[in-house]
């Protein structure tokens, strides 16, 4: 009884946790069609309550509604798991995300974070490593050549980009001492990453968009010229789950630049709490991410390939070479 | 609680790697693996291993894995697993599984003896940090490491030296694709 007692708070963490991530995506979607819209100077969704607010509920509603639809030579059980598996890693990354130092609340020390891992930083990487599993599996289980192709463009792209991707935080592990997330934000006490560590930022960023499939990255769903990506014979809830895993990965890998780069909860005006001062920063980070969007246009594979390889790469070493000599 | 839970992990890994074997599909083969490596990074961090199990998923699952996938994919092998890799394997397969299986089981015999000459092990008095394993390996175990690291490095050319269309037959063909040009 007392070891299920013990466990009551991270039981109660997770709730909130998770609870928060599956209705996030509702919002954001509001807001990516708000700042498209008011960047392509139009109104945007109007009609469905105050600006368009309830316009994501109404969409839900119709995705939820829609008929839901298999190929007939597809792979039916992997069809099915695949927006499952890709839901997955994103939520795996928020268990090592910390939201803020321990506080006090009711007598008990309570930490700000699901586990925080001694290893948090290399966690993160991994499980973000294994989100290409529902990419690969939606491609292949479709079992249409749409789909394998953009499955394996979109693969190629996101094997590509994990290495710069992990290359650029060794300088801020370096700087910290540590892979512990709450430790390296404790270590830009005074002084934030972005001054110490530019060119691990700017690779860290680029290769997070690239990552996330977001443009000028965004190969995966090239609709337009590619005829969509893996998740081309989806329809309905299954390809909302996909819509959703997408989201995740975008505001994790928000939380991600500023707790590595912009020094998380530190350094907020003394009225706000510090945990609303890190979202208020993540937030910030999602609308440049939307921001760019409607500013970029796409790249082509082979400059994808090439940004990838032939810079972020070097850059990224670069850095560790640079960032090593520096701090001896 | 630690035991209930190494038996869920170990039978979710015992079953999915006979899945690995049995699958028709290469694709579900390769998934059943990808379960069974999850499973035993799982047992790592029971094991109070969390940078091993980290390094598990990330290698094992994150590159490796995924790298099989791609290849099945890419060369669409469906019909080509169907076939025998060696004919009439099956008697040499139930010797060597036959002498696997008296191994384990004087193991688990001899479990005790071996218990007396090995001693017990150290418990884990403290969370390993990540300091005390790099020291491990780039101070005390330097030259292992990098000799570890030349002999990747020496698999990883010989691969590419493999990989490489035969240089006679490349200049045969006047019109090879990707064979030179600017990209």
């Amino acid at each position: 009884m007392e070891y299920v007692l013990s466990l009551l708070p991270l039981a109660i963490k997770m709730v909130i946790v998770v609870g928060i991530l599956l209705l996030l995506p509702l919002p954001l979607t509001w807001l990516e069609r708000k700042i498209a819209a008011h960047i392509q100077q139009r109104p945007g969704p109007m009609r469905v309550g105050w600006h368009g607010l309830l316009q994501p509920l109404a969409d839900a509603i119709k995705l939820l509604t829609k008929e839901d639809h298999i190929p007939t030579e597809a792979d039916r059980m992997l069809f099915a798991v695949a927006p499952v598996v890709a839901l997955v890693p994103p939520f795996l990354v928020f268990v090592a995300i910390p939201f803020g130092d321990p506080v006090q609340l009711f007598g008990t020390t309570v930490t700000l974070s699901l586990a925080d891992l001694n290893v948090g930083l290399l966690f993160i990487l991994a499980v973000s490593g294994i989100g290409v599993f529902g990419t690969i599996l939606a491609g292949w289980a479709s079992n249409s050549k749409y789909a394998v192709l953009g499955s394996l463009r979109s693969i190629a792209q996101m094997i590509s980009y994990e290495i710069p991707m992990g290359f650029s935080v060794i300088g801020v592990v370096m700087l910290a001492n540590s892979m512990q997330l709450t430790q390296i934000v404790a270590a830009q006490q005074g002084l934030w990453n972005i001054v110490l560590q530019p060119i691990g930022f700017f690779v860290f960023f680029v290769a997070g968009l690239a990552e996330a499939q977001r443009i000028p990255f965004d190969l995966p769903e090239a609709e337009g010229d590619l005829g969509a990506g893996y998740h081309t014979e989806y329809s309905g809830i299954r390809f909302s789950l996909f819509m959703l895993a997408e989201y995740l990965v975008l505001v994790a890998l928000a939380f991600l630049n500023v707790l590595l780069f912009f020094g998380g909860w530190l350094g907020g005006p003394a009225f706000l709490p510090p945990f609303l001062w890190l979202f208020f920063k993540v937030g910030l980070f999602i609308w440049v991410f939307m921001w760019l969007r409607f500013t970029f246009p796409r790249y082509r594979y082979d400059q994808l390939m090439t940004i990838g390889w032939k810079v972020l790469l070097p850059l990224s070493l670069l850095n560790i070479l640079v960032s090593g000599f520096l701090m001896l | 609680m630690e035991r209930e839970f190494f038996l869920l992990l170990s039978g979710v890994a015992t079953i999915s790697a006979l899945l690995v074997v049995l699958a028709r599909n290469p694709v579900h083969s390769a998934l059943a693996l990808v379960v069974c490596l999850v499973q035993i990074a799982a047992l790592y961090v029971l094991l109070g291993a969390p940078f091993l199990a980290v390094i598990q998923i990330f290698v094992y699952v994150g590159a490796v894995m995924v790298l099989f996938l791609f290849v099945i994919m890419m060369l669409d092998v469906r019909k080509e697993a169907q076939t025998r890799y060696l004919r009439n394997a099956v008697w040499p397969g139930l010797i060597v599984l036959a002498l696997l299986a008296a191994e384990l089981v004087t193991l688990l015999i001899q479990s005790a003896r071996l218990h007396a000459v090995l001693g017990p092990g150290q418990p884990i008095t403290e969370q390993p940090s990540v300091e005390a394993l790099s020291l491990l390996l780039f101070q005390d175990f330097l030259l292992p490491f990098e000799v570890a690291s030349v002999i990747l490095l020496v698999a990883l050319v010989g691969a590419v030296v493999l990989a490489r269309p035969d240089e006679a037959a490349a200049a045969g063909k006047v019109d090879k694709p990707h064979s030179g040009g600017r990209r």
